[in-house]
């Protein structure tokens, strides 16, 4: 190295520092090919939903009473909704509880990046990692079990919302819940275990004719009732609203639910997140 | 010189345990200066104070003229921050994870020749996972100057390393001292401080009980020095003179001839025994 001492004098007060969304595409870059890295984490993010849906779809066949929607079709919508939460959730929590364990987190607080870069990162790359999952899911519900894709514009637009807010609301509640684990040994039993009675209580097994009132209020709190009703709305269409609790999609509700978890996701991350791990104080 | 550190009555506690206990530290741009101290001793809490990771209960705190708490982007900037063991991302090669944090700064070094200072060229594919500890340990280091920081912090950086990797190291770190880059140091091994700083404190109970060069640390260039030959051995302010006579007594060369002053590990462990 030839630098001398002057090369090494502040410059950085003249010169702009790169914008924060640019560091956020670039940390989602970054996010995306770790992701695709870790096998364990590819695994289990993607393969959760896919072999439950092949599993489903070919133990229980036949169509719904008076519908004439199949069982598998009504997964594929339910399960394309619990892939979603899945990536942003439960990647998340899981993920970022990592991160905070192993240092990522700290170390980027020592940087220029801005904090926001960071979480722009996590939900840009939730939401390419949750758009395979459902281009896969719909592959294997179209092959295998015929369900039939929309073939209009607003039915797509429909879907495109219910998605993008959906994957926002997970994401942001993946990241407020990556504070609850103590460290990122526990992180999986502590994220996984609500996610799972989520599942279940959310319509993505069971559907809600078949649940309990009491169940179904509790599950109308969280976003992925919600969002699995969003996506029951685009691919089983309107044969399929008699299958509802009211008998209607409700995407008005659906919208302003999932908005909300959004709103309350993102100051429930801004009050609440750790950038440093517990023993670190 | 101006200060690239000027702390004042520094405290921090935790709970009831007084961790830094009223600390003043003036470090000069261009220093390379040591932080040593027992674990649990505030050295670590007081770092963390200065690269604005921790808060402080009270006390003058000025680094590059800002206060850390208070501290932006652009402050952020001009500091570089290495952490005792991260294990970070570790399915990253060298490259990409230098490319990456070099899009951070406005002026960051070239992340190549960054990796050809710190020896790494021949792993600059590698994923980290997959490095040595004192690899990986180099890595930490260009991370914490990619940014070309005006200042760095290393936080007991060779914990771990074979001697020959700890002598690469500190090579490494000359070298950025040379550049002119104030380098604040903590760690655990003397000879390390002993090789590499200017100026050595050292804190004990959250409070500095010494401060000098290592070679007058604690009054060790003035402590009497042990001159032992083979069946003796005697404590003196004049070795010398002693030398002199034992060489007229023995007629010539003296067996077993050995002249001491007090390590820097003899005087560093009595300045943290004594009680304050």
């Amino acid at each position: 190295m030839t630098e001398t001492v002057a090369a090494v004098t502040p410059t950085a007060a003249a010169v702009p520092l790169p914008s924060t969304l640019r560091l956020g595409l670039a940390r989602a870059a970054v996010e995306i090919k770790v992701f695709f890295r870790e096998k364990d984490a590819v695994i289990f993010t993607f393969s959760f939903p896919i072999i439950l849906l092949v599993l489903f779809g070919s133990i229980f066949s036949g169509s719904l009473e008076g519908t004439g929607i199949t069982v598998s079709q009504l997964y594929t919508a339910g399960l394309i909704g619990a892939g979603v939460m899945g990536a942003g959730f439960q990647s998340l929590g899981i993920g970022i509880a990592g991160d905070r364990d192993d240092g990522t987190l700290k170390r980027l607080a020592g940087t220029p990046m801005p904090r926001a870069a960071y979480f722009i990162g996590k939900v840009a790359s939730v939401l390419v990692i949750a758009f395979l999952e459902v281009l896969i899911l719909l592959v294997i519900g179209v092959l295998m079990y015929d369900l039939t894709l929309p073939r209009d514009v607003p039915t797509w637009a429909t879907f495109a919302w219910v998605f993008v807010l959906g994957v926002s609301a997970a994401a942001l509640l993946g990241i407020a819940a990556s504070s609850l684990p103590r460290s990122a040994k526990s992180a999986a039993a502590v994220i996984s275990m609500p996610f799972v009675v989520l599942q279940f209580i959310s319509g993505v097994f069971i559907p809600f004719t078949e649940m309990p009132p009491w169940v179904i209020n509790v599950a109308s709190f969280f976003p992925l009732k919600w969002m699995c009703q969003g996506f029951r709305s685009v691919f089983l269409g309107d044969a399929g609203a008699a299958l509802e609790t009211t008998g209607s999609y409700e995407l008005g509700r659906v919208a302003l639910v999932l908005g909300a978890w959004v709103v309350g996701g993102l100051i429930l991350c801004m009050t609440t997140f750790r950038w440093k791990s517990r023993r670190d104080g | 010189m101006t200060q690239a550190i000027h702390v004042r009555g520094l405290t921090k506690r935790y709970g009831d345990v007084p961790a830094v206990a009223g600390l003043d530290l003036d470090i000069q741009q261009g220093e390379v200066f040591a932080i040593l101290g027992p674990n649990g001793a505030g050295k670590s809490t007081t770092v963390e104070i200065l690269e604005g990771y921790r808060s402080r209960d009270s006390g003058e705190v000025s680094v590059l003229g800002t206060d850390p708490a208070r501290a932006d982007r652009h402050w952020r900037s001009r500091i570089g921050i290495v952490l005792q063991t991260a294990t970070d991302a570790a399915e990253l090669s060298v490259r990409e994870t230098l490319r990456h944090f070099a899009k951070y700064y406005a002026d960051p070094r070239d992340p190549e020749e960054l990796i050809a200072k710190v020896g790494l060229t021949e792993s600059a594919g590698k994923r980290i996972r997959q490095l040595s500890g004192g690899q990986r340990r180099r890595v930490d280091v260009a991370l914490g100057v990619i940014g070309r920081p005006e200042l760095l912090f290393l936080d007991e950086p060779t914990t771990g390393f074979d001697p020959e990797a700890r002598r690469q190291f500190w090579e490494l770190i000359e070298g950025l001292a040379d550049d002119g880059t104030t380098i604040v140091l903590t760690t655990h091994y003397l000879e390390e401080a002993e090789s590499l700083a200017g100026r050595v404190a050292v804190i004990a109970r959250g409070q500095m009980v010494a401060l000098g060069d290592p070679a007058n640390l604690g009054g060790r260039a003035t402590a009497k020095a042990r001159v032992t030959w083979a069946d003796g051995s005697v404590e003196t302010d004049t070795p010398t003179k002693t030398v002199l006579e034992l060489s007229r007594r023995f007629d010539g060369e003296i067996p077993g001839l050995t002249v001491t002053r007090p390590t820097l590990e003899d005087v560093y462990l009595r300045l943290i025994e004594q009680p304050s």
